[in-house]
């Protein structure tokens, strides 16, 4: 077992015995030798290694093929916990949805003075091509993962909402895979809910938001940018998994208003466009004219109707870091109800009392681009050394608008296993959430991703993190 | 069905095949400098014709000499042509056209790369040629049985195998293109010992020793080779065989999309030469003639199939 930890420990909380959750789990454990486990730990790489999950890293020529480390220690979440998480990431991505459409729309939100009108319009995620644009259904958010992180037995936080193209779905669902494949004795003693119904839920999801353009079964299309993208198997994985094409940009041309792919035998329209690649590289007509990864005139076709694109274009103003400051107010506004979930406090490094007190605090916070993802550009505080403080300091005053901070927070720990048995580290969790005109699916579990190196807060595969698979009992 | 994917299939079952064949030719080669040192050079010099690989070796490594030739068609890294990165653009392919293959396919190509990039990740010891040779028609083979075994036949299927049997016919067609001179049916006449040895050669590089002695009772005769590796329907790499092959699936694509078009034409009348002529018409009209006019004509309907199935834009 772990040795006693100074955060809170999700498989023994703050006392060293096992909590609720873990019970059945660590009673087989227990009974389990560790070389066994580390061998096992090896089958799984290699298995992984078959199947070819891996991602490609930006800017490092020698390893372009990487797998994610996979942890084989679960992470276990009771279905009280989950009820409560639930519920809150449905409110949340209710909101998020009403926000999108508003601010393309009448902007009452800014009316009521509870967003700065220069917070939307300053934005480099707001699209003005998407002014007065209803989507099919009125979805903006088609797919969402929405990133929390826990404290405390009933502590948890939202720290991002994923709202552009939230990756990491397929980990979810190999690790899951994974795992029955090598302890099915262990699910037949404790009961997890599914997650494989994913990929026919996403299909169901996307289909219900089908154009008026679309007659019959509607075409759906999983956009990509290429076998070279980091998330090249993800891609590939989801449009398999829900028997749709997977096309890049050099396979499709706009024909009479819809958005079609060559195929053997001629072109053929899509009806609904799974795109994973941004929205500046979209429509070269439309955005960055540069772009090879897109299709002319698909904006034009999307306004008029012919296409759905998931997620819609513009949703990346709503997980904007700057904006997620303003999500408990967002909450409210559309909901009428109190947010659910709680935001990690967030100082907005545009506001002069906040600058001042980030500079004061710099070596206590987490700092991020306010466009940033993957963990790239941040400053963690704590973890930080004196001369990447300073340096980081420069960098926070030449464009303070582009940065906000956080406290660093305490976050949960779940044991990975090591050479030397169990060891605690740290983890975050990434639900993914479909929605459609008609329902909110949110797949019980996620991507539990985790930091390996011992101490460590940052889990960004990018950055060296691993995952793990995710379980949310049954009641 | 993209035409990308179609496009993809086709050419990931040619590489594959192309790696297959290059080893078979390897190891025809390597028979012969065993057995006759003295031929060898030449051998090699043939092999890499054969491969359309001459005039690269050339340019990069001067005069062919067995180990260099053999390294340079493994698995050197600057000869696009080499086996590993056959395999590779294979698999390159197939990562492409991922969600038209089934997951055993998938995974014999992947393992088929993994396996190969560590074996020939540095030069291979003569020893361990054999073995290495053998590793890559097995993983090949691999490859082959999942697809049989597990895919539907359906257009993805067809696109693949058409790929299989153009590039095998290719092959076939580049060797005795090579070597058409010693089935001439005046050597028939002469039949030294050296001739022999290039007929074994021609057997061995198609892998068709075997079948070929069955078949014909151990005669050795240049024309029956030739007649064996073109007109023959039975053997699965004459090219009479391989376009037999190709008309089925171009067949069946025409069935399943509703529409024949030019490539059906031209497939057809390659198909029926190998009906209606025999080996004296072949010989009156020259063998060499024959086999050229076979490469530029396979070449048409390479580039027609392309066009026709939209390929690319």
């Amino acid at each position: 077992m772990p040795k006693m930890p100074k955060y809170f420990d999700e498989m023994t909380g703050h006392s060293g015995t096992p909590r609720a959750p873990y019970g059945d789990y660590c009673k087989w454990f227990a009974g389990e030798n560790n070389a066994r486990l580390l061998e096992k730990s090896e089958e799984a790489e290699a298995l992984f290694r078959l199947i070819g999950v891996t991602f490609n890293v930006y800017g490092d020529p020698d390893a372009t093929e990487r797998l994610i480390p996979f942890d084989l220690v679960p992470r276990i979440i009771a279905a009280r916990e989950w009820a409560v998480l639930e519920r809150g990431i449905e409110q949340r991505v209710r909101a998020l949805n009403a926000f999108l459409h508003d601010i393309y729309h009448r902007q009452e939100i800014v009316r009521a003075g509870r967003v700065p009108a220069e917070m939307i319009a300053r934005n480099e995620a707001f699209l003005p091509q998407m002014i007065g644009v209803s989507p099919p259904g009125d979805i903006y958010t088609h797919i969402v993962g929405t990133d929390l992180v826990r404290t405390g037995d009933d502590e948890f936080f939202v720290l991002e909402d994923n709202a552009r193209t939230p990756s990491g779905v397929s980990y979810m669902l190999e690790n899951r895979e994974t795992m029955l494949h090598m302890f099915p004795e262990l699910f037949s003693k404790v009961k997890v809910r599914s997650v494989s119904q994913y990929p026919r839920s996403l299909r169901r999801s996307l289909s219900a938001c089908a154009p008026d353009a679309c007659n019959g079964r509607p075409t759906l299309a999983v956009l990509t940018p290429g076998i070279h993208n980091s998330a090249y198997y993800e891609h590939a994985f989801l449009a398999d998994q829900m028997s749709a094409e997977l096309v890049e940009g050099h396979d499709l041309r706009v024909v009479d208003g819809r958005v079609a792919m060559r195929t053997t035998q001629g072109y053929k329209a899509i009806d609904v466009l799974y795109r994973r690649v941004d929205d500046e590289y979209l429509d070269p007509m439309n955005f960055n004219p540069d772009s090879m990864l897109g299709v002319p005139g698909i904006m034009d076709a999307y306004r008029a109707g012919g296409i759905t694109i998931a997620n819609a274009p513009g949703t990346g103003i709503a997980d904007d870091k700057a904006i997620y400051s303003y999500m408990p107010d967002i909450v409210e506004f559309y909901t009428g109800e109190k947010a659910i979930l709680k935001n990690v406090p967030t100082h907005r490094c545009s506001e002069d009392d906040a600058l001042k007190y980030v500079l004061d605090n710099l070596a206590d916070l987490v700092v991020k681009e306010v466009h940033g993802s993957g963990g790239y550009g941040m400053l963690v505080g704590p973890a930080a050394s004196k001369k990447e403080i300073e340096a980081f300091r420069a960098k926070l005053k030449a464009n303070p608008g582009n940065y906000i901070a956080q406290p660093t927070l305490a976050l949960s720990t779940v044991p990975i296993l090591t050479d030397a048995g169990l060891a605690p580290r740290h983890v975050d969790l990434r639900p993914y959430v479909l929605m459609s005109p008609d329902k909110v699916e949110i797949t019980p579990g996620g991507l539990t991703r985790v930091a390996l190196t011992e101490g460590s807060l940052v889990v960004n595969s990018s950055q060296g993190g691993g995952t793990k698979d995710t379980w949310v009992l049954e009641e | 069905m993209l035409g990308k994917t179609a496009g993809g299939l086709f050419w990931m079952f040619r590489y594959l095949e192309r790696a297959e064949n290059t080893a078979r030719m390897i190891d025809a080669g390597l028979r012969i400098s065993l057995t006759r040192s003295s031929a060898a050079d030449s051998e090699w010099t043939a092999i890499l014709s054969s491969t359309g690989l001459a005039q690269a070796y050339k340019d990069s490594h001067g005069a062919a000499n067995g180990p260099a030739v053999i390294d340079f068609l493994l698995r050197d890294p600057n000869n696009p042509g080499s086996i590993m990165a056959g395999i590779e653009a294979a698999r390159v392919n197939a990562r492409v056209v991922r969600t038209a293959l089934t997951r055993e396919v998938w995974e014999a190509v992947n393992e088929c790369y993994m396996v190969l990039k560590r074996l020939l990740a540095q030069p291979v010891e003569d020893r361990d040629l054999p073995r290495v040779l053998q590793i890559i028609r097995q993983r090949s083979a691999f490859v082959r049985g999942a697809l049989h075994g597990s895919m539907v036949r359906n257009d993805m299927y067809n696109f693949g195998r058409i790929g299989t049997f153009f590039e095998r016919a290719d092959n076939t067609a580049r060797i005795l293109d090579q070597k058409y001179y010693i089935l001439l049916p005046s050597v028939r006449l002469v039949g030294s010992a050296s001739d022999n040895v290039q007929w074994d050669t021609i057997l061995r590089a198609t892998s068709t020793t075997r079948a070929y002695q069955t078949l014909h009772e151990g005669e050795t005769d240049p024309m029956a080779i030739a007649r064996f590796l073109i007109l023959d329907g039975r053997l699965p790499r004459s090219l009479a065989f391989c376009y037999r092959k190709i008309g089925e699936n171009l067949g069946y694509l025409a069935e399943e999309y509703n529409t024949r078009h030019e490539s059906h034409a031209l497939s057809d009348a390659l198909c029926n030469q190998f009906k209606t002529q025999d080996m004296n018409a072949i010989f009156d009209y020259g063998l060499h003639e024959f086999i050229s006019d076979f490469l530029h004509d396979s070449a048409a309907l390479g580039r027609q199939i392309e066009i026709d199935y939209r390929f690319s834009e």
